[in-house]
């Protein structure tokens, strides 16, 4: 008898191994930052509209902001656009664009054609910023607290369902002492 | 006509193959270097296509990584320096070997365990085969024997 339930367990395992496995690999932009719960990386950005100024981390600290890292020849971009320019509108976080391993040129059609959500545009030329931020696929978003802590990463297009579910609630929890003390 | 024409084409995909490789022209300033630099592309994972190496991919994020490899090789940067630089970005997946710590020791263990299961599971069909032949006095007649009919355990 044994002979023949052992085979059979082992065949219903492997069957529960696959369907993990192909659960799993819908997640499998999921992986998890090494940058949560640390310093933001420092950057020394021109801004897309003012090539002249530059804007580093520390001109960030004192209120939380997202960064979203976007380009003009990413396609998901331009499907997570209505959902920043419905949360901008809100006036929840200020919402900073990292437009990188772009033209600014394409920057500005694309802004022109689809509307600029964004407080400010910095714009990451080489993508030194965005390795440094672990970006490896566009768009991607971070979430960082006004002391400069990145609490949160979303991989891929933002929606609704995100910014209500993981980045409000994570904004709301945030002391609002922290902006006065680190202003 | 016919066979110029596939001349011009063979031509043409001659100098198309010829402009791809020459997209990163990277100067190492020995051999050593540039083996380090093969070596370490090959460990390190593209996270776009998660299934291939730096040095396989073409997608842009693995050449800006190429490149970042290549500069710091090109300012003495040791390599447990250069995957330390890569592991802090983009987490221990981007190594194609992950260090055995604590949440991989499943991961580097599981093939021994499956050894020792497999040298155990061989063991006892070894020895139930033995007895089997001892105590038959006719081996022969069956000598490859039935598993269903094996003494159970």
């Amino acid at each position: 008898m044994n002979s023949r339930v052992v085979p059979l367990l082992v065949f219903i395992l492997l069957i529960g191994l696959l369907l993990v496995g192909l659960k799993i690999s819908d997640r499998k932009t999921l992986i998890p930052s090494p940058l949560i719960g640390k310093q933001v990386p420092t950057f020394d950005l021109p801004v897309l509209d003012n090539p002249g100024q530059n804007l580093s981390q520390e001109s960030f600290l004192g209120k939380p902001y997202l960064v979203n890292f976007w380009a003009s020849w990413c396609p998901t971009c331009r499907v997570e656009h209505p959902v920043i320019t419905e949360l901008a509108k809100r006036n929840a976080i200020s919402i900073v664009g990292l437009n990188f391993r772009d033209l600014p040129a394409d920057a500005r059609t694309w802004l022109d054609r689809y509307g600029d959500p964004y407080d400010v545009i910095l714009v990451d030329a080489d993508g030194r910023v965005s390795i440094d931020f672990g970006v490896y696929a566009a768009p991607e978003t971070f979430l960082v607290d006004a002391a400069g802590i990145i609490v949160f990463k979303h991989i891929g297009a933002l929606t609704s369902e995100i910014i209500e579910n993981e980045i409000l609630p994570r904004v709301a929890a945030m002391p609002p002492t922290e902006r006065e003390r680190s202003q | 006509m016919k066979t110029f024409s596939l001349c011009i084409v063979m031509v043409l995909i001659f100098f198309l193959t010829v402009s791809v490789s020459a997209q990163e022209p990277l100067v190492f300033e020995n051999q050593q270097q540039q083996d380090r630099f093969h070596q370490l592309t090959q460990e390190l994972r593209c996270l776009v296509c998660q299934n291939q190496t730096l040095a396989d991919s073409d997608a842009p994020l693995a050449h800006a990584l190429r490149r970042e490899v290549y500069e710091m090789l090109q300012s003495g940067q040791s390599n447990d320096q250069i995957k330390l630089f890569l592991v802090e970005r983009y987490g221990d997946f981007v190594l194609y070997r992950p260090p055995v710590q604590n949440n991989t020791y499943l991961l580097w263990l599981t093939p021994l365990i499956l050894l020792l299961g497999g040298v155990l599971v061989l063991r006892a069909s070894i020895k139930k085969r033995t007895a089997l032949l001892t105590n038959n006095e006719r081996p022969d007649e069956n000598p490859d024997g039935n598993p269903d009919e094996w003494p159970e355990n």
